[in-house]
C-alpha cells in the first residue's frame, strides 16, 4: 500500500501542482484512515469473539470432568428376591439401594454421631446408587459378594474438587461444611476420590441434580428434528425454487409468492411457534413436546431460507448451458436434470446445511410447543417427548446449584461444536465442488 | 437421483403414518408455574426410578402458572396435560374455562411453601427489614406529613436512619411473575399500610379503597427499582455488577449461592425453612398443582405420580424436595390434602 503511494507521489511529484499534490496526499490519506476503521472493527468484533469464548470454555470446562466416590457396597443376598426371574429392573426397585450406598460410606468414614453420618450420605450423588443397581441387573451373580463401585459424588463435593466453590471461605459461605471437607480429604488420602471424563454429561437425559444431568436426550431430539427438516426441507425447497426458476411464468402471482418467500425469511422464529402451536398441536393433534411437531415447525422456518439460496445457486449457472442442451435436443426437464441442478448442488448443499445449522441452534419456536421440558427417558421415535440442544441450555441457565452453571457453557460448548462443524462442512463442500465459468 | 426419490417417498409416507398412529399416552404429562417446577422436576425423577420398568417417566413442561391453567382447562382426553403447576391459587375465572371445556372435576394439591428474600452481594452488610422500609424506598409515591409526594428518597439512610448511607437500588421480579404479586401484597402493602401511605392514599382518592390498594403498590419509574423479567440467575447477575444493589430471590436460590449473596432479616426474622413453616417470617406464599379428576387412572402412573409426590420421602418435613427449598407444610394439613385426593375433592364444589 504504502509502496504504490510513495512511487506514485514520487513519480508524478515533478509536474504537480502544490495545490493537486495537497489533494493528492489528503485523498491518501482519507484511504489509510479507512483502512483502519475496517481493521478495528474487525477487531472490535474478534475482541468480542474471543472474551465471548474465554468466559464460556473458563465457565465449561469443569463440566467435562466429573468426582467419582469409590465404595465397597455389600450386596447381601438376604435383601434381594429369591427368585431369578424377579432380577429384573421392576423386581430389583424395591430393594433399599440408597440405604445400601449410605451404608457402605458410612463403613468408610466411620461417623461418630448421627448427625455426622447424614453429612456423610450428602457427599454421595442421590442417583449414585442408579450405578449399582445397573451393575447388579446387568450380572445377578455380584448378588453376596462385595462390589467395589466409583459412583457419583454430590454436586457440590464435585465443585470443591474443581475449585468452583472456594474452600477456602468461611464456613458460612460455603454450601459444603467444615466437617464435610474433612471427610473431602480423607476419601481422597485414601485414594477413593478421582476425577474423569464426565460421560454423564453426554449420555444422561434431564436431572435435578447438576452431576447427574446431561445433554444425552436432547441431543437425541435435536437429531430427530434435522432429520425431518432435512428429510421435507430440502425436497420441497429445491422442487419450489426450481419451479419457480426455470419454469413459472413471470406475472403478478410469482411476483407475489416471492415476495412473501422473501417475507417469510424474515419472519420472527415465534411466529412460526405460534403456528405450529395452533395447527400441528391443536388442530392436527399431534402430541406435545414430540419432535415430530419440532421439526416440522422447524421445516417451515428453514424453507424460505432454502428456497432463496437454491434460486440463487439456480441463476449463478450460465443461461449458456441450458441453451447448449436445449440445442443438442434435450428436453426443458432434461437440460435442467442433467445439467443446471448438478452444477447447481453444492451451492444448494451449502443452503441446505445453513439452514439446518440455523434450525440447530433455534429455541424461540419450541417455547410454543411444548419443548421446553424435563424429559428423563430417550425417546425412541420422533413421536416420543423430547427437548432440543439450545433449549437445554435454556433451562439449565436458569437453576441455581452451582453445577449447572458449568453444565450451562458445557451445552453450549457442544452446540457450538456442532454449529461450527456444520458451517466448516458447508464451506469446505463448497470450496472442492464450487465451479468458476 | 433414485436415492433421493425414495427419500422423500419415505419421509411423506412416515409423516402421514405418524400423525394417523395416534398412540395412547403412557406417562404423565405436567405443566406450568417455573416456581413448582423444579419440586415437579426432582419428584418425577424419583418418580420414575422408583418406578422405572411399570410406569414411564413423567414429562414436566415449564411456562409460568397462568399458560399451564390455560393448557389444563382445554378439555379432557390424552392431547391434554393431566396436572397443572401453579405458584397461586386457580381463580374463579380459569375454573370458568376449564367448565366450559368439560374439565369439572379438578382436585387442587398444595405441596407446601416458598419463601422470597432480600439479598444483597455477600460483601455488603445484611440489612434488618421491615416491610415499611421497602415500602418507603420503592413506592411511586410515600407520605411526608400526612400528604402526598413523589418519592425522594435516594439513600437508604433516608428511609431508616438505622441504615448505611447507600444507594437506594432493588432489583424485584417482573409484573408477570407469580412472586411479584407475593412482593406487592405481603411487602409493599403491609409497608404501605404501616407508614401510613394507606390513609394518605385513601385521602386522595376519595375513599376508594381498591384505587388506594393500587397506588400503594406502584413502583417508583425513576431508575432505582429494576423488574426482572428473567430468572433469578439473571437477579444475581444485576446485584453481582451493582454492589449497592439488593435482589428479591427464592430462598432455595439464596441458599445455594452463600458465597454471594446475604440475605436480610424481615421484621427481625431470619428467612429459613423453621421461620416460614412456622409462619414466622411474613414474605411466603403456598404453592400446588391442580389434578385432572377424569385423567386419574385412565393415564397409567398419574395416581401413582400424585400420591408419591404426597408421600412423605418427597414433601414430609425431611423430604427430598425439602432439601431442594420447598418449605414444609404442617402435618394436619399435608393429611388434609392426602384425604382430599383419595376422595377427589374439586375445587369450586
Amino acid at each position: 500500500m504504502t509502496t504504490i503511494s510513495e512511487v506514485s507521489t514520487s513519480s508524478a511529484a515533478p509536474s504537480l501542482s502544490p495545490e493537486v499534490a495537497r489533494r493528492l496526499k489528503r485523498r491518501y490519506a482519507a484511504e489509510r484512515r479507512f483502512q483502519v476503521y475496517g481493521l478495528s472493527a474487525i477487531m472490535i468484533g474478534l475482541a468480542f469473539l474471543v472474551i465471548m469464548f474465554t468466559s464460556i470454555i473458563q465457565a465449561g470446562l469443569p463440566a467435562f470432568q466429573e468426582t467419582r466416590i469409590r465404595l465397597d457396597v455389600e450386596l447381601e443376598a438376604d435383601k434381594f428376591p429369591t427368585d431369578p426371574a424377579e432380577l429384573t429392573a421392576d423386581g430389583l426397585r424395591l430393594v433399599g439401594w440408597t440405604g445400601m450406598i449410605q451404608k457402605s460410606i458410612r463403613d468408610t468414614l466411620k461417623p461418630e454421631a448421627r448427625s455426622d453420618a447424614v453429612l456423610m450420605h450428602k457427599l454421595l450423588s442421590p442417583n449414585a446408587e442408579v450405578a449399582v443397581r445397573d451393575a447388579v441387573v446387568d450380572d445377578p451373580s455380584l448378588i453376596g459378594s462385595t462390589l467395589s463401585i466409583w459412583v457419583l459424588a454430590a454436586g457440590d463435593v464435585d465443585a470443591i474438587m474443581k475449585g468452583t466453590i472456594d474452600r477456602n471461605l468461611p464456613e458460612e459461605q460455603r454450601t459444603v461444611n467444615d466437617k464435610q471437607l474433612t471427610y473431602i480429604d480423607r476419601l481422597d488420602a485414601d485414594g477413593r476420590l478421582r476425577k474423569q471424563f464426565a460421560f454423564t454429561l453426554f449420555t444422561a437425559g434431564a436431572s435435578s441434580y447438576p452431576e447427574s444431568s446431561g445433554i444425552g436426550v436432547a441431543m437425541i431430539g435435536s437429531l430427530f428434528m434435522m432429520l425431518i427438516v432435512l428429510m421435507l426441507a430440502l425436497p420441497i425447497g429445491v422442487a419450489a425454487a426450481v419451479y419457480l426458476e426455470e419454469f413459472a411464468p413471470r406475472n403478478r402471482w410469482t411476483d407475489i409468492i416471492e415476495v412473501n418467500i422473501n417475507n417469510l425469511a424474515a419472519v420472527p422464529s415465534i411466529v412460526f411457534g405460534l403456528l405450529g402451536l395452533a395447527v400441528f398441536i391443536n388442530f392436527v393433534e399431534l402430541p406435545r413436546s414430540a419432535p415430530l411437531v419440532g421439526g416440522l415447525v422447524l421445516t417451515l422456518m428453514t424453507l424460505p431460507t432454502v428456497i432463496i439460496a437454491t434460486r440463487a445457486a439456480l441463476k449463478a449457472v450460465p443461461p449458456s448451458i441450458r441453451e447448449a442442451a436445449l440445442g443438442i435436443g434435450a428436453s426443458k426437464m432434461q437440460s435442467i436434470f442433467h445439467h443446471v441442478l448438478p452444477l447447481a448442488a453444492p451451492g444448494i448443499l451449502t443452503s441446505i446445511i445453513i439452514g439446518l445449522a440455523q434450525a440447530l441452534g433455534e429455541t424461540a419456536p419450541l417455547l410454543m410447543i411444548g419443548m421446553v421440558a424435563t424429559v428423563f427417558t430417550y425417546p425412541a421415535t420422533p413421536m416420543d417427548p423430547a427437548t432440543a440442544l439450545p433449549v437445554q441450555i435454556y433451562m439449565w441457565s436458569g437453576l441455581p446449584e452451582r453445577g449447572f452453571v458449568a453444565r450451562t457453557s458445557a451445552g453450549i460448548m457442544v452446540l457450538l461444536g456442532f454449529l461450527i462443524f456444520m458451517n466448516a462442512l458447508a464451506v469446505f463442500l463448497r470450496k472442492k465442488f464450487e465451479r468458476r465459468w | 437421483m433414485k436415492a433421493l426419490k425414495l427419500t422423500v417417498a419415505a419421509a411423506a409416507l412416515g409423516a402421514v403414518a405418524f400423525s394417523g398412529a395416534a398412540q395412547a399416552r403412557d406417562y404423565v404429562s405436567i405443566m406450568g408455574s417455573s416456581t413448582v417446577k423444579p419440586f415437579a422436576d426432582l419428584v418425577a425423577e424419583e418418580f420414575s426410578k422408583v418406578y422405572s420398568g411399570k410406569f414411564a417417566a413423567p414429562v414436566v413442561e415449564s411456562g409460568g402458572s397462568s399458560a399451564g391453567l390455560k393448557e389444563f382447562c382445554k378439555g379432557e382426553g390424552e392431547g391434554t396435560i393431566d396436572v397443572a403447576n401453579a405458584s397461586r391459587p386457580i381463580k374463579a375465572k380459569e375454573i370458568q374455562a376449564c367448565a366450559d371445556a368439560g374439565v369439572t372435576k379438578i382436585t387442587e394439591i398444595r405441596i407446601g411453601y416458598d419463601g422470597i428474600v432480600f439479598a444483597n452481594p455477600v460483601d455488603k452488610p445484611a440489612f434488618a427489614f421491615e416491610p415499611k422500609d421497602i415500602y418507603l424506598a420503592l413506592a411511586d409515591q410515600i407520605p411526608v406529613d400526612g400528604a402526598l409526594v413523589a418519592n425522594p428518597n435516594t439513600h437508604w439512610d433516608q428511609v431508616n436512619p438505622a441504615f448505611p448511607h447507600q444507594e437506594i437500588m432493588m432489583f424485584i421480579p417482573g409484573e408477570k411473575h407469580g412472586t411479584r404479586e407475593v412482593f406487592e401484597e405481603k411487602v409493599l402493602e403491609a409497608g404501605c399500610e404501616a407508614a401510613g401511605g394507606l390513609e394518605a392514599q385513601l385521602k386522595a382518592n376519595g375513599d376508594d379503597k381498591k384505587a388506594a390498594g393500587k397506588a400503594c403498590m406502584k413502583v417508583r419509574k425513576d431508575g432505582r427499582s429494576v423488574d426482572i423479567d428473567g430468572d433469578y440467575s439473571e437477579t444475581l447477575a444485576r446485584i453481582g455488577s451493582n454492589p449497592d444493589g439488593i435482589g428479591v430471590f427464592g430462598l432455595s436460590f439464596a441458599e445455594n449461592n452463600p458465597d454471594k449473596v446475604k440475605t436480610a432479616t424481615v421484621n427481625g426474622i431470619t428467612p429459613s425453612l423453621e421461620t416460614i413453616a412456622k409462619g414466622e417470617y411474613p414474605v411466603s406464599r403456598p404453592l400446588f398443582f391442580y389434578v385432572k379428576g377424569a385423567h386419574v387412572d385412565v393415564i397409567p402412573g398419574l395416581r401413582e405420580y400424585v400420591e408419591f409426590f404426597l408421600s412423605d420421602d418427597m414433601i414430609g418435613s425431611y423430604g427430598k424436595a425439602i432439601d431442594k427449598g420447598l418449605i414444609p407444610m404442617p402435618e394436619e394439613e399435608l393429611q388434609q390434602v392426602r384425604s382430599n385426593f383419595a376422595n377427589g375433592v374439586s375445587v369450586g364444589s
